[in-house]
C-alpha cells in the first residue's frame, strides 16, 4: 500500500432503484432491484451508524428516487443525531405535500435537484416524466421556503448542452447556491445510449467557454461546479477521488461498493452489509483492496508524476473501453487506446446523423435488462 | 430574486455568518475540526478556525480583527490583511456570508 489506509469521508446511499423518471444516462445499473431487495428501515440506520463510526461525515442519499422510501425522514433523522451531514439528491416529481418540510425538520442539510432541461420539454422527453418540469420547480420552491440549501443539477448531453446558458438561469431564479454542470458519465444506461448522447465536440468548446465566463461573472452568487466530459478531455477525472480511498457507495440491497459502476468490473465480488460489518469491508474486502492506492497501477500510469492526482482514472471506463480494469483510463492522452475516445465521438456523430436513430434512448427501466450489455 | 443577489464584499462593518449549508464540526474520528459543506470537506488549520468561530453573525470584521489581534499579541493591520482576505475567498465560495 503506497498511502495508509484512511477513514472514508464521504458515502453515496441508494436507497432504492425505483424511480418515476427514466433518464436513458441513469448511473444506476441495468439490472436494477427491485422493492423487494431493499434493505429495511431499521439496517440502514444500522449501517448509517456504523459509517459515522467508521469516520463518515457526509451521506449523500440518493436512488433511484430516494423519497420514495417512507421511511426517509426517519433515515435523516438518524443520520442527523449522529452529527453526518445529509444531502438529499431528488428528481423532485411526485414529493408529496408536508415531506420536504419534514425533512427539514429531521435535520437534512442540503436538497440537490435535477432537472433535465432548462426548458420543459427536454425535462418531460429526457425522463420521460410529463409536467416533471413543472413538478421540480414547485420542489424548488417548497424547499427554499422550508429553508433548505439548494444546487440544481444538470445533466448535460447531446440533447441539452446548448441550454447551458438557460440552466444558468433557472438555478439563479430558484435562488440556488450551487449548480452542477455534470457532462453525463459514459457508464450504466449511458453507455448504452452513448451514440444518442454523445455532444459534438463544437457544442463542447463552446460549453466550456460559458460556464467559464458565467464562474466568473457568478463570483461569490452562485457556485457552478463542471463535471467535464471525460471523451473529449487530455487527463482522467480522480474518479471518487480514488478508488476506495475516502468514499464508498452502497446499492439498495446493502451490497458496498467502491462506485456506481464497479459490479462491471467482472474479476471482482462485492459484499453486502450484515454478513459483514462497514469496517471489515471498507478494510479488507478485496475489491476494495484491488485498485487501492498505486501499487496495482501499470505504465503508463505507474511511472507518471500525475499517479497521484487522477489515479489512474476511472477503472469502469478502463474495463468497458480498454477491456482491462487495470489499464489506464482511455481518457488520458497518455493511454495507448486514446485515439479510441475520439473515434468513439466521432461514430457516435455517424449514428445521430441518421434522423431515425437519433433520440431511440432506451430509456431506464427495471427489467428491461436482465444481462449486462 | 435575480436582481436581487451580488457578490458581497468584506468590509470592517460586514458581520459575517456560517451560512445553513455549511457547518463547523469536531471530528473525533480524526481528531480536528472539520467544515461540512455540500459536496467538499475542508480541514481548516488554527487561525482559519479561529476566524470562522468568530463569524457568529454579531460580530463585525472589525472586532473580529481586533480580537484575534490581542490573541495572536500581533499587528492589527497585518491580521486586517489576513483576515480580509480570507473572508473574501470563502464568501466568493459561499462558505462564508457577510
Amino acid at each position: 500500500m503506497s498511502e495508509p489506509l484512511l477513514p472514508p469521508i464521504g458515502m453515496l446511499a441508494e436507497l432504492t432503484h425505483r424511480c418515476p423518471l427514466q433518464c436513458p444516462y441513469c448511473s444506476n445499473p441495468l439490472e436494477l432491484l427491485k422493492a423487494n431487495r431493499e434493505l429495511d428501515t431499521q439496517t440502514w440506520l444500522d449501517l448509517f451508524s456504523q459509517a459515522a463510526d467508521l469516520g463518515v461525515l457526509q451521506v449523500h442519499l440518493s436512488g433511484g428516487e430516494p423519497t420514495l422510501r417512507r421511511d426517509l425522514e426517519q433515515l435523516i433523522a438518524g443520520l442527523s443525531a449522529r452529527g453526518v451531514y445529509t444531502n438529499l439528491i431528488t428528481a423532485g416529481v411526485g414529493i408529496a405535500e408536508g415531506r420536504i418540510e419534514a425533512f427539514a425538520e429531521a435535520g437534512l442539510d442540503h436538497l440537490q435537484l435535477s432537472f433535465q432541461g432548462a426548458r420543459p420539454a427536454t425535462t418531460d422527453r429526457i425522463g420521460n416524466h410529463k409536467g416533471g418540469h413543472e413538478k421540480k420547480l414547485e420542489t424548488a420552491r417548497r424547499a427554499r421556503a422550508a429553508g433548505l440549501p439548494l444546487t440544481i443539477n444538470a445533466p448535460i448531453h447531446r440533447h441539452n448542452i446548448e441550454e447551458v446558458p438557460e440552466f444558468i438561469d433557472l438555478a439563479l431564479s430558484l435562488g440556488a447556491e450551487r449548480l452542477e454542470i455534470a457532462n453525463v458519465q459514459y457508464a450504466g444506461w449511458a453507455l448504452t445510449n452513448r451514440d444518442q448522447l454523445m455532444p459534438e465536440r463544437a457544442a463542447v468548446d463552446r460549453q466550456a467557454e460559458i460556464v467559464a465566463a458565467a464562474r466568473e461573472r457568478l463570483t461569490g452568487i452562485m457556485n457552478i461546479d463542471f463535471v467535464t466530459p471525460d471523451y473529449f478531455a487530455i487527463y482522467p477525472k480522480p474518479c471518487m477521488g480514488g478508488w476506495a480511498r475516502d468514499a464508498f457507495m452502497v446499492a439498495p440491497d446493502g451490497t458496498v461498493l467502491p462506485c456506481h459502476a464497479a459490479q462491471t468490473i467482472p474479476s471482482l465480488s462485492f459484499e453486502r452489509f450484515g454478513p459483514r460489518s462497514l469496517a471489515e469491508i471498507w478494510t479488507d474486502s478485496p475489491a476494495f483492496n484491488a485498485f487501492r492506492g498505486t501499487d496495482w497501477m501499470l505504465e503508463p500510469c505507474r511511472s507518471c508524476e500525475r499517479r497521484e492526482i487522477d489515479w489512474g482514472g476511472c477503472r469502469c471506463q478502463a474495463m468497458a473501453i480498454a477491456g482491462d480494469a487495470a489499464a489506464t483510463d482511455p481518457a488520458c492522452a497518455k493511454s495507448p487506446i486514446h485515439a479510441r475516445m475520439a473515434m468513439l465521438i466521432d461514430e457516435a456523430q455517424r449514428a445521430a446523423a441518421v434522423p431515425s436513430n437519433d433520440e431511440q434512448f432506451v430509456y431506464r427501466r427495471i427489467g428491461v435488462v436482465t444481462e449486462p450489455a | 430574486m435575480m436582481a436581487l443577489r451580488e457578490r458581497a464584499l468584506v468590509s470592517s462593518r460586514s458581520v459575517p455568518s456560517l451560512p445553513k449549508h455549511v457547518r463547523i464540526q469536531y471530528d473525533p474520528v480524526r481528531q480536528a475540526f472539520a467544515v461540512l459543506s455540500p459536496e467538499k470537506v475542508f480541514w481548516p488549520n488554527d487561525i482559519s478556525l479561529d476566524i470562522l468561530r468568530r463569524c457568529d453573525g454579531r460580530s463585525t470584521v472589525g472586532h473580529i480583527i481586533a480580537e484575534l489581534a490581542a490573541d495572536y499579541d500581533a499587528e492589527q493591520e497585518a491580521v486586517a490583511a489576513d483576515v480580509v482576505a480570507f473572508l473574501q475567498e470563502w464568501s466568493d465560495k459561499l462558505l462564508v456570508k457577510l
